[in-house]
């Protein structure tokens, strides 16, 4: 008696645009201004290394990840954004050999989009790190080179050593943490200055995630909170100790805290699912943040503050969960 | 100041109402049979009083109403009864109808009745009218209108508040009734004034109906103490809760009732056909019905008797498009799509959608990536990613008893958001049912 003619689905059904690859091809988007300005500062390096690890990460996805996962984008994000925190003159089978642990280790071991605990793109670079700590802080000299030549040794061979000696510098957190030497904020903003490819033009990330946040793509308290906690626990310091702690400002725009902000903590599979829990994320990574790079080892600690973060967000779901409507806070919790 | 008036979350969906808004309510014509399900509304199904070859005049009682909450069955039309069995029903399952033939070249008159004097009845007699008319409320739960008008002694109800958002997206059934019929919401209001012994009433209507503002203000009676208030555009502002949100920034305590708060909600059309009980004399045999959608060719505005079937209004719309795909009753966020054309509207039926192809995203599901807009979107602050886990784990008592399952409304907007379009509310209505199956074995 029915008739096959008509579609039986279960309501609503209307559905809004928004769906997940339109989410991911427009993080990938957005992304595009960032690594251009990357390549037009560090010169075809810059293009070399983002797409060896944009190889790596999508091609381990489309041969051991979940089928047709590759259309999602989500892997294209994790290449491209590991591509931007790492040094243009690396060699570039270390940046396939990072796309690949990122989405192999980061992703696909956990069960796939959705799954995994940690940020893939920052868990990538952090096994790099550890594996080769001194490519991975080679900083390529910023002046006084020739736009079209490589930065570093992109062609060298796995395991051998380099045969390239490129001009190198230090970062501007490297400069404050070991020769107490600060940069212009100027540089700091517009982005000239040393560092990985994606770690230089605070301002275009800003604005490249900030399209993001207005689209709702991104939550924008994630990285309202970083920033505030940021300039919070740095204001404090400088009054008590001008001299030995750097300003807020140079300490917000320095390294790799913008793209970390807007780009890494925001992954939405990583951070928490909801708004309260949002903020306390945020805070958090922005005092471990100044803790690491003021008082730990390394001049950088975006990239483990934001793993230590990622490891908290179940705890710090469960305690936030939302009151529910007509209901008072102490029932919703007991 | 006044853009603050709505609830906290939410969704806006496209609105899709500049098909029908501007149309006239017409009437449309006798079909040649209609089928009253004895289950139309809230409650127990009805009793039928009639047997197969019993001929029947608009207006007469056929079923009458199973105890408290349950309600009357009247003939919609004027005929013969020739069956008594299973018709397929909104829900999407067969339930007991009767069938009337309908006469041909028959006037439709009702029996000569007498119609009662609004002015002349005590609380009693004006509720004891209304639920032997069989009102429900026709904004889509057709919950026994006479139920919600007898409070327990023990709750005081100090307001009444109109429903006029009309917040699905298509649907214009409450719209025109307030457009064309501003006086009959009035004469309504003024009847549940005088049951409930209230004096404050608000009608809330959202902002996109200025012409419906602006005729319930125009002929608002001067001596009642009846305010109408604009409203913010946002779904589901008519679900009761939000709408009590919106105009008295109060919260309906989880597992009760608005009458706890001391409001009684009660939708406009249904205000609407209090009045007419009282007008005519006639019981609920009719009611407005929004026809709309890309895949009808001819979207209107119609006053349709209950038991039509589906097949024959579609016919007097003009028929389906070629690229007609999915027929809805109700709106387009919490409505039930219809296999069966065969189907007959039912008192709770505020409108027929026949959505085009294109109009339905049959897309990809993707995996939770736990962008968190659901929560950003649930009106009553649930958790639907979390509930959404637990759901596709089966894990259904930990959803109740940690999640508050029970305070989902099935409204829709987590699916709506979802962009990994995982069906959350149909899962949540899922759980539900599964649990309520489990009960009696525990």
């Amino acid at each position: 008696m029915s008739d096959a003619r008509y579609l039986v689905t279960a309501s609503p059904h209307l559905r809004s645009r928004d769906s997940t690859p339109t989410i991911m091809w427009s993080v990938v988007g957005s992304l595009m201004p960032v690594a251009a300005f990357a390549v037009y500062y560090f010169g075809p390096s810059a293009l070399l290394v983002i797409l060896a690890s944009v190889v790596g990460a999508v091609g381990t996805e489309a041969a051991w990840g979940k089928k047709g996962a590759v259309r999602d984008g989500s892997a294209a994000i994790t290449g491209i954004l590991l591509g931007l925190c790492l040094p243009a003159g690396l060699p570039l089978w270390m940046a396939v050999l990072g796309g690949a642990f990122s989405i192999g280790f980061g992703k696909i071991v956990f069960g796939g989009l959705g799954q995994n605990i940690f940020n893939p793109a920052l868990l990538g670079r952090a096994f790099l790190q550890a594996a080769f700590p001194v490519a991975l802080t080679t900083w390529p000299a910023v002046e006084n080179v020739p736009w079209w030549s490589l930065r570093g040794d992109n062609f060298a061979l796995p395991l051998m050593g380099s045969r390239v000696d490129a001009v190198t510098t230090a970062t501007p957190l490297g400069l404050m943490k070991f020769e107490q030497v600060t940069t212009p904020i100027r540089d700091l903003a517009f982005g000239t200055t040393a560092g990985s490819l994606g770690e230089t033009g605070a301002v275009l990330i800003l604005l490249c995630g900030g399209y993001l946040a207005l689209n709702n793509y991104l939550n924008w308290r994630i990285p309202a909170s970083i920033f505030l906690s940021v300039a919070a626990f740095t204001t404090v310091l400088h009054l008590i100790d001008g001299a030995r702690y750097p300003t807020p400002q140079f300490m917000l725009l320095s390294g790799g805290l913008m793209l970390g902000a807007m780009y890494m903590a925001t992954d939405m599979v990583t951070s928490p699912t909801t708004n309260r829990g949002s903020w306390i994320f945020g805070v958090g990574i922005g005092f471990l943040v100044v803790l690491i790079r003021l008082w730990g080892g390394l001049a950088e600690g975006v990239m483990y503050a934001i793993l230590i973060m990622n490891a908290l967000v179940p705890f710090i779901n469960r305690a936030t969960q939302p009151r529910v409507f007509g209901t008072t806070r102490a029932k919703a919790a007991a | 100041m006044f853009d603050r008036l709505t609830f906290r979350h939410g969704v806006h969906p496209p609105e899709l109402k500049q098909l029908t808004a501007h149309l006239k309510i017409r009437r449309l014509p006798y079909p040649k049979e209609v089928v009253l399900p004895l289950s139309q509304h809230t409650g127990k199904p009805a009793k039928p009083i009639v047997r197969v070859s019993d001929r029947v005049e608009r207006g007469d009682l056929i079923a009458e109403a199973d105890g408290w909450v349950s309600s009357p069955i009247h003939a919609s039309a004027s005929g013969t009864i020739t069956e008594l069995g299973l018709s397929p029903h909104p829900d999407g399952t067969f339930k007991p109808a009767l069938y009337i033939a309908v006469e041909p070249y028959s006037a439709q008159l009702p029996r000569p009745r007498l119609v009662p004097d609004w002015r002349g009845l005590d609380r009693d007699g004006l509720l004891h009218a209304v639920q032997h008319a069989g009102v429900v409320g026709l904004g889509g739960a057709a919950f026994p209108t006479h139920v919600k008008l007898k409070p327990p002694p023990d709750k005081p109800i100090e307001m009444i508040l109109v429903n006029g958002c009309e917040c699905e997206p298509y649907l214009t059934t409450d719209h025109r009734t307030m457009v064309e019929y501003p006086n009959r919401i009035h004469l309504g209001v003024r009847i549940m004034m005088k049951i409930l012994g209230v004096s404050k009433v608000v009608i809330g209507v959202e902002r996109n109906k200025p012409d419906a503002v602006e005729a319930l203000e125009r002929t608002r009676p001067a001596d009642l103490d009846v305010t109408v208030l604009p409203l913010t555009v946002k779904y589901p502002q008519g679900a009761e809760k939000m709408l009590i949100e919106a105009v008295t920034g109060r919260e309906v305590p989880s597992g009760k009732l608005p009458l706890d708060v001391g409001l009684v909600v009660q939708n406009a059309a249904s205000v609407g056909t209090i009045a007419e009980v009282f007008e005519t004399g006639l019981p609920l045999v009719e009611r407005i019905v929004t026809v709309t959608g890309l895949g009808i060719r001819k979207p209107a505005n119609l006053i349709v008797p209950v038991g039509t079937k589906l097949r024959d209004l579609l016919d007097a719309c003009g028929g389906m498009t070629d690229d007609a795909r999915e027929i809805v009753f109700g709106g387009p966020m919490m409505g039930a799509a219809q296999a069966n054309l065969d189907t007959p509207l039912t008192k709770g039926t505020t409108g027929v959608i026949v959505l085009a192809e294109r109009e339905c995203k049959t897309q990809d599901s993707y995996p939770c990536i736990r962008c968190g807009h659901c929560l950003d979107a649930c009106p009553v602050f649930l958790n639907p990613q979390q509930l959404g886990k637990l759901a596709a784990a089966g894990r259904y008592d930990e959803m109740a008893a940690a999640y508050h399952l029970n305070d989902c409304m099935l409204c829709g907007c987590c699916s709506y958001v979802c962009p990994s379009n995982i069906p959350l509310s149909q899962q949540f209505a899922a759980a539900r049912v599964a649990l309520r199956q489990r009960k009696p074995a525990a």
